[in-house]
């Protein structure tokens, strides 16, 4: 099959790449450029372990075709942080709130909290367990992930 | 999984998608917003050697006021469907469905259209669609023309397009004032599919309901249109008796099936359990 070339901003660096039509958009982050922190959970769009944020709005990138993202910016998981010490404040909530435990479906939890306050920064519990619909946890019972999005929106300024 | 192997071909008008698929046949596919198809392409459920995108078709983006009827652009996202001000005022019943389908990632992504031509008899749009009377516009080789939502659902995944056909838009006549709107939707917690769902428009004029407009979700092979249900509420009281009596219709016409969600007798329990809760919701009682 014909490869053909895209152009996508990733993080803020631009990546020039020629893929094959099927790739998906997940595997090419994980596998050509290398950024690993977006992860796979699921063969059905089901459960969100995938999420990056497609020109600020969140995706399933297991279910959004690699060329489809060309022209376009991404922001993975790896792209938040302001580097080691300076943890994005949705990064640190989960942390300090104990919003994990195996941490794998945390990368799409944290990109799914991301898009949510930026769109409802105050938003209220059933608005969080509604913004998160999208996002798998298997081992939380989401508790501790709704007191920690609540405590990212107040340490961003939300008015609660 | 990773799809089988295809070209990718990104077209900019109706006319060059209709060529695409003209000239690809039935080897070729659309991808709109993908959520619907990208499952289906990596479970290896489809393998089309060509995908047509028209996520960029600038024609079929976005609402617009056409005086009696708002059109939707057939690749309108649902979020930007729901948060769209022509349709809360004119169609708010669009919206409110909209918003319980799938989740924020989902309906980033996914399209009006897309929904509409997938034809799931889970998928919560056409019952919409059917309530309100929508008209569908369709591009094909012979050019363009319309079909009304009634005609438009076939069969399980099935809808009245053509293999060369393309969705451009959907128009929504507007009911005008003294309408209310609920989508009352049964689903499990983890996922969002309707086991049944019923959207409902009321009319209501001085304590009775003057009209209503049905459509129910997952109770056949399409979306079914409860006139039944519709002729009882017409001059009917608006109490909850009245609208107990009339929802009692709820699974005239219907012809629900079993699955490991539900088995069919179930899902006509819920459809007029459904029913009265939409319409009493809907008519504020
Ligand atoms: C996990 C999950 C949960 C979901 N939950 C729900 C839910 O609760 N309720 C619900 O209603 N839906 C649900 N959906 C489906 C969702 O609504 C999809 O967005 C929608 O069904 C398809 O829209 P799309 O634009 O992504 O279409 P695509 O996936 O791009 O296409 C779907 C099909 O329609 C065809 N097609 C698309 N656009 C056109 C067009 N303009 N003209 C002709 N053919 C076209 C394609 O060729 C393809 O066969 C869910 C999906 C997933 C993955
Ligand atoms: S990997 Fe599960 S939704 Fe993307
Ligand atoms: S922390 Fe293990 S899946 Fe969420």
């Amino acid at each position: 099959m014909t490869h053909v070339p895209i152009s996508v901003t990733v993080d803020g660096t631009v990546y020039d790449g020629e893929v094959e039509p099927r790739t998906l958009l997940v595997h090419w982050l994980r596998d050509s450029l290398g950024r690993v922190g977006t992860v796979v959970g699921c063969d059905t769009s089901s459960c969100g372990a995938c999420t990056v944020l497609l020109d600020g709005r969140s995706v399933k990138s297991c279910s959004v075709l690699a060329v489809q993202a060309d022209g376009h910016s991404i922001t993975t998981i790896q792209g938040l942080a302001e580097g080691e010490d300076n943890w994005h404040p949705v990064q640190t909530a989960l942390k300090e709130c104990h919003g994990l435990q195996c941490g794998y479906c945390t990368p799409g939890m944290v990109m799914s909290t991301v898009d949510l306050l930026s769109e409802n920064p105050n938003p209220t519990e059933e608005e969080i367990r509604e913004g998160l619909h999208g996002n798998l946890c298997r081992c939380t019972g989401y508790h501790n992930i709704v007191k920690s999005v609540q405590h990212a929106a107040e340490a961003m300024g939300g008015a609660k | 999984m990773i799809p089988v192997a295809f070209d990718y071909t990104k077209v900019n008008t109706v006319d060059e998608a209709v060529a695409a698929l003209v000239s690809g046949g039935e080897d070729a596919k659309i991808i709109a917003g993908g959520q619907s198809l990208m499952p289906v392409l990596r479970l290896r459920m489809a393998a089309p050697e060509v995908v047509i995108d028209i996520s960029d078709v600038a024609e079929m983006q976005g609402v617009s006021d056409a005086g009696d009827a708002i059109v939707i652009g057939a690749g309108t996202t649902h979020h930007a469907v729901m948060n769209d001000p022509l349709v809360k005022t004119h169609a708010p019943l669009i919206a409110m469905t909209t918003e319980t389908v799938a989740d924020p990632q989902i309906r980033h992504r996914g399209t009006f259209g897309g929904a509409l031509a997938h034809a799931d008899p889970a998928g919560d749009l056409p019952a919409a669609a059917v309530a309100l009377d929508a008209v569908m516009t369709v591009a094909g080789p012979d050019g363009r023309r319309d079909i009304p939502a009634k005609d438009f659902f076939v069969d399980y995944f099935t809808t009245s397009l053509e293999p060369e056909d393309i969705l451009v838009s959907i128009r929504i006549p507007k009911l005008g004032e003294g309408w209310a709107y609920h989508y009352e939707k049964f689903n499990r917690t983890a996922q969002g599919w309707a086991i049944v769902g019923v959207a409902a428009a009321v009319k209501r004029q001085n304590g009775s309901i003057e009209a209503a407009r049905i459509g129910l979700t997952n109770m056949g092979p399409g979306p079914v249109r409860a006139t039944s249900v519709e002729a009882a509420l017409a001059g009917a009281a608006a109490s909850d008796d009245a609208i107990a009596a009339a929802a009692e219709n709820a699974t005239d016409g219907t012809r629900a099936t079993s699955d490991l969600h539900a088995k069919a007798d179930y899902r006509e329990h819920l459809a007029k359990v459904l029913t009265k809760r939409a319409v009493a919701k809907a008519a504020g009682v």
